[in-house]
């Protein structure tokens, strides 16, 4: 049993998927009522995906002007960009501001529009109710609203980038948003747009995590208990129920930011009895556990992934799903450590730096169940399996450098340097995205019937590994030199470990070409794929249905039997 | 804070508020400026560097000894060496980042020893073993349990001794990196002795105003130099490279934060219009300037130099170009130092040259802080 409790047994169907009965009874609706007005888990959840491909293409872009920009000292390319999006390019305020622009959009875009809408709104759309046995989400209609409110989001925020926001127009901010930058320190309509875009993928979110916890909790197989669940619904569960109770805290700190704005409150305006700081303390509230958000689901697809290629159980299968909502929880009572330099006390600094060390432990407890997995297995290094191996060293880099940070007396020197940058892009860049090209692999041929190709995933996984470590390893030596975030230009001494950056992002960037190229080749000659395509390790539900599945599964319930023996 | 409160109050409502405040609070650092003050500019359709830009033709026409009076004699490029006052030039790869540079900058301060001992003998080694030893075990596992070594698959999925090793042993390590961590944190929080030197350091959008009430009140306006070949980041100041004593740009200033080496240092920090944060990388100091609070720390550096840093908070469009310079003196050479700034004192005693030469200025300077709020208002 691949990821599920070792004692779970799924009704064997393999092999019968060609000639499985659903298919030929699907009834799919026309094109405008199947796309726009879907109520299929397993269509909105290829929207999300194709969404957040889109986005995932202009929050890259948006890097590589970043990176473009920064390959040299001065500043080369920013009065051009800001050029095109309006802005008088003797202008140097404009100029600059079209920086911090770009730092924004790259930070929104990834975080809202391209992670979360993958990781949960992509795989956990398709692959949750498949996995617990159910026809689809508890409630199809939220499920659709949830993604046409991000899209709505997406468009908001790409307004804001063409309207004024300060000294020249889109919205400077940074993706935290801090006031009073945000407030009296940026006039226009731009930033209000940027809210209004967070507050839309917020409340999309916040029904896509009621849906998934209703699934979850009530739409199970009968036999399918919470600990035989796969860990990938595990780790959405866990995800949903951060969803839940973190970003509502968000939306309230963004709307208090709105009547700041817009209305005379003074929330965060020293001058009417307000606190720049109670912002930080409400976006950090939700902005921790939100690293988390994006984070969890890749571990569920990890352990999915590394279960099958080694095929062997999960090592663990409890420690795994209670690791998971232990960082979960303990997520929740770490927010300050990202404020570590705005004055706290001295006994605050001391209790966030000890609780936030807490979280390395629930977390090395996955790292070496899942190496606990591999010992023993008959190892089986398909795309998906090289890219999970890879997560889990790119994640430990990302991870321990994240212990270093927890140290209050340590992040004096480090807090807001590149060597942040570095920790949490080796989490979320390698990690986090990482993960998604390992599930993308993985899954692919299950969502579109068709094979990629094992050379060319295996091809670009050599050379996004190359180029991001390019990237964001160097980033680490700037940041202990001392380089700061959000500059767009720097001092001499950092100019050749950001040229090492630079060219590391060029190589990244052809690694994408290479993933283009398979999925074109994938639906132009991609064989048809099998309904287990990766054989005896491959067990959960899915891989007992046609690939693609049948546009209705489970009409008649899967019955999980329970051998009931530990 | 007192000026940044007034300012504030009397300004409550103004959309742009930031900004006017961060030029009036410059126009505040002129004092012998008063004509030159013309009328707040509307802070974003214009630079609140215009600032300097006023100041110095107007030192100029004052003639040397203004200039040295008002403190700002760097936006010039003539000579300041008047006064016993030369700016100190940075011994290269001290106090500054150095090229291709791979740790941590050399620390000047006894805690910034202590982190630095911290982050390259305990926590650098640990997070290194770790990752290799991860690295080493995936190697190990991909040589020795591929599908052609080993076809068949053993079914282990549990074993509770290991489970609670690799879960205590972490715990183990992390008590151990915790006992250095929060002794650090203990001592960075040891307060100033109550006799120590206190600056106030005032962030403002795009430059930091450091003032001195331990010797006058009077303050000084620290901007970054211009690069040559560059757009000119404040009008109105010299390029960097024009004087001997100039260090890196992007980080040189035009007057640097003068503090006297070798004892504790309460440093105020607080900001005018956003959030920006006073760091100095190789003094292990970082904090955050916000506005309505003030922050204090102390600030120690061991011996003389100058130290450069970074605003580290992002604060608006010149985020990036608003650089600190700490330059620190002997005791006696920094005292010489204060006498040469307009308004300086040493222990509330000024000497009498001092004071005929500096009277028509130190009246205005003084309450010019007070009267900060009028052009807001």
């Amino acid at each position: 049993m691949a990821t599920t409790a070792d004692h779970f047994q799924a009704p064997d169907r393999t092999g019968a998927d060609d000639h499985h009965g659903h298919a030929d009874h699907d009834h799919k609706p026309g094109f405008f009522a199947r796309w726009f007005m879907s109520t299929n888990h397993k269509d909105i959840g290829t929207m999300y995906l194709i969404f957040a491909i889109i986005a995932g293409i202009v929050g890259g872009a948006v890097s590589g002007v970043m990176r473009a920009e920064l390959m040299h000292p001065g500043i080369q390319y920013l009065g051009a960009v800001a050029e095109l999006f309006g802005s008088d390019p003797s202008d140097f305020n404009a100029t600059l501001h079209m920086w911090n622009v770009l730092i924004t959009a790259h930070g929104l875009i990834m975080v809202f529009f391209m992670v979360m809408p993958a990781i949960i709104g992509g795989f956990g759309n398709w692959f949750v109710p498949i996995m617990i046995g159910a026809p689809d989400m508890a409630f199809p209609r939220m499920n659709n609203i949830s993604f046409w409110l991000t899209v709505a989001g997406f468009i908001s925020l790409m307004c804001s980038a063409f309207v004024p926001g300060g000294l020249g127009n889109g919205a400077g901010t940074g993706w935290t948003v801090y006031a009073p930058l945000s407030t009296y320190g940026s006039t226009g309509p731009s930033v209000d747009f940027g809210i209004f875009a967070l507050h839309l993928a917020g409340a999309g979110s916040i029904m896509g995590a009621i849906n998934f916890i209703t699934t979850i909790f009530n739409m199970r197989a009968p036999g399918m208990t919470m600990h035989k669940m796969p860990l990938f619904v595990w780790s959405v569960l866990v995800t949903a129920f951060l969803l839940l109770l973190a970003l509502p805290v968000l939306a309230a700190a963004i709307t208090m930011l709105l009547t700041d704005r817009n209305f005379g409150t003074t929330f965060f305006d020293p001058a009417g009895g307000g606190d720049p700081v109670l912002y930080q303390h409400l976006f950090w509230f939700f902005g921790h556990p939100e690293v988390y958000i994006m984070i969890l689901p890749g571990f569920g697809i990890i352990s999915q992934i590394v279960s099958t290629f080694s095929k062997k159980p999960v090592f663990g299968y409890l420690g795994m799903a209670y690791a998971m909502v232990a960082i979960g929880v303990v997520g929740f009572i770490v927010w300050a450590h990202h404020m570590y330099t705005t004055g706290l006390s001295v006994d605050t600094k001391m209790y966030f730096t000890a609780a936030t060390m807490v979280i390395a432990v629930p977390t090395g407890v996955k790292i070496f169940s899942w190496i606990a997995t591999m010992w023993g297995g008959s190892l089986e290094f398909k795309s998906p399996m090289v890219w999970s191996l890879g997560f889990i060293f790119l994640f430990t880099v990302g991870g321990v450098t994240g212990v270093v940070l927890a140290n209050g007396g340590v992040d004096d020197v480090l807090h807001d340097t590149y060597y942040v940058v570095a920790h949490f892009h080796y989490v979320l860049s390698l990690g986090a995205v990482t993960a998604l090209f390992a599930g993308f692999f993985y899954w692919f041929p299950k969502m579109s019937g068709r094979m990629h190709s094992e050379f060319l995933s295996h091809l670009q996984f050599w050379v996004f590994f190359v180029g991001v470590n390019m990237i964001f390893f160097p980033m680490h030596f700037l940041g202990l030199q001392g380089m700061p975030r959000r500059y767009p230009d720097f001092t001499g001494a950092y100019a050749y470990w950001n040229e090492i950056a630079t060219i590391g992002y060029m190589i990244m960037a052809v690694s994408l070409v290479i993933w283009f190229v398979n999925i074109i080749y994938a639906f132009t000659f991609g064989k048809k794929a099998e309904g287990n395509y990766w054989g005896e390790g491959a067990t959960t539900l899915e891989w007992t249905l046609s690939s693609p599945p049948p546009f209705h599964q489970f009409e008649t319930l899967p019955v999980i039997e329970d051998k009931g023996h530990h | 804070m007192k000026s940044g409160n007034n300012v504030r109050a009397a300004s409550r409502g103004i959309t742009n508020l930031g900004k006017a405040l961060g030029l009036s609070l410059a126009l505040a650092m002129l004092p012998q400026v008063a004509p030159a003050a013309a009328s707040p500019m509307p802070a974003f359709s214009t630079p609140a560097a215009e600032a300097p830009g006023a100041q110095a033709p107007v030192a100029a026409d004052k003639g040397a000894g203004a200039v040295e009076a008002a403190g700002n004699a760097l936006n010039n490029e003539g000579p300041t060496a008047a006064g016993g006052y030369t700016p100190m030039t940075p011994t290269p790869g001290v106090g500054m980042p150095v090229d291709k540079g791979i740790g941590l900058q050399t620390q000047y301060s006894p805690l910034g020893e202590y982190g630095h001992w911290l982050h390259d003998k305990v926590l650098l080694p640990i997070i290194t073993v770790i990752c290799l030893l991860v690295l080493a075990l995936l190697v190990f596992i991909i040589v020795r349990y591929n599908r052609r070594a080993n076809p068949v698959a053993s079914k282990t999925s549990h074993n509770t001794v290991l489970e609670v090793v690799w879960t205590l042993v972490p715990v183990l390590i992390l008590i151990g990196i915790a006992v250095p961590s929060i002794d650090l944190l203990a001592k960075q929080f040891k307060p100033a002795p109550a006799k120590a030197l206190t600056i106030k350091v005032t962030g403002n959008q795009w430059f930091w105003t450091y003032s001195y009430p331990d010797n006058g009140e009077f303050e000084v306006n620290s901007y970054m130099l211009n690069e040559p070949g560059q757009p000119v980041i404040n009008a109105g100041v010299r390029e960097v490279g024009t004087q001997p004593w100039d260090g890196p740009a992007q980080l040189e200033v035009d007057n640097r934060m003068v503090v006297p080496a070798g004892e504790p240092i309460r440093l105020q920090i607080t900001a005018a219009d956003v959030i920006h944060s006073f760091a100095i990388p190789s003094l292990w100091f970082k904090l955050d300037a916000v506005p309505g609070r003030i922050n204090e720390k102390v600030l120690f550096v061991e011996k003389p130099g100058v130290y450069y840093g970074q605003c580290s908070e992002l604060c608006g469009v010149k985020h990036g170009y608003m650089p600190i310079a700490v330059e620190a003196l002997p005791r006696d050479q920094y005292n010489a130092w204060v006498l040469s700034q307009a308004g300086g004192v040493i222990d509330g005693q000024k000497p009498a040259a001092e004071e005929a030469a500096a009277s028509d200025n130190a009246s205005e300077a003084v309450p010019a802080v007070e009267t900060t709020a009028a052009p807001a208002a």
